[in-house]
């Protein structure tokens, strides 16, 4: 399967620039594998040191964000989009 | 920069969220010498739900970006309220600042009149830039 892989503008300088990257996976760990593959510098950037979703980062499988449909076991199929966004949070704590 | 009706939408949903803190995306074009126009207000929902700390909903946080992109504009910088305290970065909000390029905006009900001012936040370093409001 090849997806389609959406990045906000602070990834993109570890993807050549690119806002927009192919991957290939049938789940979204095999697309950030191969992702990674692609573009090394991409990995600390997507995945904790145990190979975890990075908690500050947000995907969404088209609309939907993976939380809800298996993290990185959701399951990708061709012409779909992830797209990858910063988590945005603070507090005057 | 920031028009009149934009800078209002953004104080007032700060407003409406009190007694909690609220948050928000704004979309707009980056300009020569490292500022931004404001193009448009996102107000978005604080998944956190605390009058401490803010996390801007993902989904509506998607929506804003798409809405951005299909305007030909882009996210430029997020807006959060502080409910007791200075419209300063805190040490959460400096850690947690996602993207160098953003413009942080705060907005303070510390006292009764709305303060209202914005931030660049760089690998930790803190600068704060003038709020020019557009007639």
């Amino acid at each position: 399967m090849s997806v389609a892989v959406r990045l906000p503008a602070i990834l993109r300088p570890a993807a050549g620039g690119e806002s927009t990257v192919e991957a290939e996976g049938a789940t979204v760990g095999e697309v950030f594998e191969d992702l990674i593959r692609r573009h090394p510098a991409l990995k600390d950037q997507l995945l904790t040191g145990d190979g975890d979703l990075h908690r500050h980062l947000n995907v969404f499988l088209n609309d939907d964000d993976i939380r809800y449909l298996g993290k990185l076991d959701a399951k990708v199929g061709d012409d779909d989009t992830l797209t990858l966004m910063p988590a945005v949070a603070g507090g005057a704590r | 920069m920031i028009g009149k009706k934009f800078l209002a939408q953004m104080v007032c949903h700060c407003l409406d969220g009190l007694p909690l803190e609220a948050c928000g995306v704004l979309g707009g074009v980056a300009l020569e010498g490292g500022s931004a126009e404001v193009r448009a207000v996102y107000p978005t929902g604080n998944t956190a739900s605390s009058a401490r700390l803010y996390e801007v909903e993902p989904r509506d946080l998607l929506r804003a970006d798409r809405d951005a992109e299909a305007s030909g504009t882009q996210l430029v910088g997020v807006y959060h309220s502080h409910t007791h305290t200075d419209a300063k970065p805190s040490p959460t909000d400096i850690r947690q600042a996602p993207d160098p390029d953003w413009h942080y905006v705060l907005v303070s009900f510390r006292d009764v009149e709305p303060s209202v001012r914005s931030w660049r936040i760089r690998d930790g370093a803190v600068e704060e830039e003038p709020v020019v409001l557009e007639w």
